[in-house]
């Protein structure tokens, strides 16, 4: 199954990478782990290749691969851009870290930066995130506001640390708001089918949750949300077409400033090597219009973005309990990053237990 | 509505379209004709189905739509495997590959557009009945139909003349042309068949599991189909249990999670498919019979002497 999406992907690269013989233009290229057509995830990655496209014209050129398998199979796919003249590769999945890495050495002219990963074994390799858990902080209070069971549903992918941070962070927005505040975790194990998301929102919705909310990247929980009339979030991309009186709002990945930074410093000369992780404050992570929500809870959810953004709140600031009661943050310490990127635990609230 | 009223309407949800599928895959089985591109024809029906629907605003007329998609993408394996005689498992994993990409391709304008959902029958009065109301007298037309189809297969395959000719084909192609059978037509019909069930079930995917189109969005229910009629043995009750009791614990344990019970939700998650292998094993651990209705020349090309 992996091997044939390869092969269709491979097909799709010798179309993509026909006109890409034009000299003295940047090459920019990007691996994506899903289809474009996702309106998640990699469409938010090609979105912000658009933007780079738009915003340096006639300087850059963009070459893409989607629905790449991660693992072993992606090396071909890097070392095929690597060696088709690209001069930055952008490799947006988890799971590329090693073979980005590996390439890397081979390659020491190109560029490499690995979206979400940690490695960084060679001078040419950066890494680069988004703090979504800074916009899981404010739609977790709104829900707190809106919610009349006071109960949500979240719907969660796989147990690696952004999305425990994404839960954590919603709960704590929930609770400072409603201290009683309970939360539903279900784990669909998949970061894409839109049958089983809708199931699990379905089957949350039958336990009296009044608020879904997800960590996985298809429109089908928002579809059965606005069908059973209670409110929900968009992820990744804004997807109020999906439910326009459901969606209260949705946290928007922007890669686009990113991309075309990264691009332009690749133009002049000056890129180096680092490790970005970057929020509100640097517009990576954007919320889409508050909706469906009273004026006041549309004001307080402004307002904590204004304060993240600023840098004068941090979602996971002290004092916080882990969820076997102990203490994890002291008042009003903040959690280094260090921890927050390697988080295995929940906070004190949970209704799930967190699979190891 | 109850909880166990929804509960129960989710259930159904789930197992229609692998029911569907696995119908159409079980019938040209029986034919002898082993076609694993049920992904491929199901996606091709499931953009197909949304395609027509969002642009004509009628679901109906999607749901035809999907079923002529299917059914002629089935065609196409039908052409290379029975006419040109290539070999049928290389190419029905060609044709999933192909609906996959293809599917993408055709779909993408169509990416982000709400989509139009086929509406519930409604029987007044009937469908107000606690519990099983809705779920007998209130659900979507493709849920009819799966059930109207998984009795007419059994009573096709069983009790027609028909039936008989084609499971013959099955089972011997060379005994079934001696006598005069035209084994390659019934084939063909049997392929067809099978691709307008899968292109159904893709209809019901896109138009009523989820009314929105995005690439992939079958993620794998063409293969669970093509199992369920192995592990059925061929038999099409069975698939109907096969495809309602993986429907059930996929949602159970959804349930399961969302009360918080501590169990991990990776075991949860695998739980569907051991149940239904492990289920559908023990019902038909009676091996005589399981050989009797195994399609003996199930896979095998066929090229007439005459």
């Amino acid at each position: 199954m992996k091997k044939t999406i390869l092969a269709i992907a491979a097909a799709t690269a010798v179309a993509a990478m026909a006109p890409a013989m034009a000299e003295a233009k940047t090459k920019a290229c990007f691996i994506y782990v899903g289809p474009v057509g996702d309106f998640g995830w990699s469409y938010q990655h090609d979105q912000g290749r658009l933007a780079l496209e738009k915003a340096l014209g006639d300087a850059v050129e963009t070459a893409f691969l989607e629905s790449v398998p991660e693992g072993a199979d992606s090396e071909r796919a890097l070392e095929r851009f690597a060696r088709s003249g690209c001069n930055i590769i952008f490799t947006t999945s988890f799971g590329y870290m090693d073979a980005t890495n590996k390439i890397a050495a081979k390659f020491p002219d190109v560029k490499f930066e690995h979206a979400t990963g940690y490695k960084r074994e060679h001078a040419n390799v950066a890494t680069y995130d988004s703090r979504f858990y800074e916009g899981r902080y404010v739609i977790g209070q709104i829900a707190g506001k809106v919610s009349k069971t006071g109960v949500a549903g979240y719907i969660a992918s796989f147990p690696i640390p952004e999305v425990v941070q994404g839960i954590n962070s919603f709960l704590l927005g929930a609770q400072s708001v409603n201290p009683d505040f309970k939360l539903k975790v279900v784990w669909v194990n998949t970061w894409f089918d839109p049958g089983k998301e809708a199931d699990a929102a379905k089957a949350l919705i039958d336990q009296g949750v009044d608020i879904i909310t997800q960590h996985t990247d298809s429109t089908a929980a928002m579809q059965v949300a606005a069908e059973r009339g209670i409110h929900a979030f968009g992820q990744a991309s804004d997807m109020i077409a999906f439910g326009p009186q459901t969606q209260l709002t949705a946290i928007v990945d922007d890669w686009g400033p990113y991309y075309i930074e990264r691009v332009k410093a690749v133009i002049d000369g000056t890129w180096e090597q680092k490790a970005t992780w970057a929020g509100m404050k640097e517009g990576h992570v954007v919320m889409a219009p508050y909706t469906n929500m009273p004026d006041d809870v549309k004001m307080m959810a402004e307002g904590t973005q204004a304060k993240i953004t600023s840098g004068e709140f941090h979602p996971f600031t002290g004092p916080i309990m882990k969820q076997d009661g102990t203490e994890w943050l002291k008042d009003g310490e903040v959690a280094d990053d260090g921890t927050l990127s390697g988080l295995n635990f929940y906070v004190k609230g949970v209704d799930d237990t967190l699979p190891q | 509505m109850g909880i166990l009223e929804a509960v129960l309407l989710t259930i159904a949800t789930a197992a229609t379209p692998l029911l569907i599928a696995a119908m159409g895959e079980l019938v040209t089985e029986r034919s002898g004709v082993l076609n694993l591109g049920v992904e491929g024809m199901m996606i091709m029906g499931a953009v197909t189905g949304f395609a027509v629907a969002s642009s004509t605003g009628s679901a109906w007329l999607g749901m035809a739509a999907a079923i002529i998609a299917g059914m002629a993408f089935s065609l196409l394996f039908g052409f290379l495997t029975l006419t040109l005689v290539t070999n049928q498992v290389a190419t029905g994993l060609a044709l999933t590959l192909l609906g996959l990409g293809f599917s993408g391709m055709l779909g993408e304008g169509f990416v982000g557009r709400p989509g139009v959902k086929l509406g519930n029958i409604d029987i007044p009065v009937l469908s107000d009945l606690p519990v099983v109301g809705k779920l007998v007298f209130g659900q979507d037309p493709i849920f009819y139909i799966s059930i109207l189809l998984t009795a007419g297969v059994a009573w096709f395959l069983f009790y027609s003349r028909a039936g008989l000719t084609l499971r013959s084909v099955g089972d011997s192609h060379r005994s079934a042309h001696a006598l005069g059978i035209k084994v390659i037509r019934i084939r063909y019909l049997a392929v067809m068949f099978g691709g307008a069930c899968s292109g159904l079930a893709g209809a019901h995917l896109s138009l009523v599991y989820v009314p929105q189109w995005v690439e992939g969005m079958t993620a794998g229910r063409g293969w669970i189909a093509l199992a369920l009629v192995v592990f059925a043995s061929w038999r099409p009750w069975r698939v109907l249990a096969g495809a309602y009791l993986f429907g059930a614990v996929s949602i159970g344990q959804l349930h399961a999670q969302a009360l918080g019970f501590g169990i991990p939700s990776q075991l949860l998650s695998s739980l569907p498919y051991l149940a239904t292998i492990v289920v559908l094993v023990l019902i038909s651990r009676n091996r005589r019979l399981t050989v009797m209705n195994t399609p003996a020349s199930l896979g095998q090309p066929f090229v007439p002497d005459r």
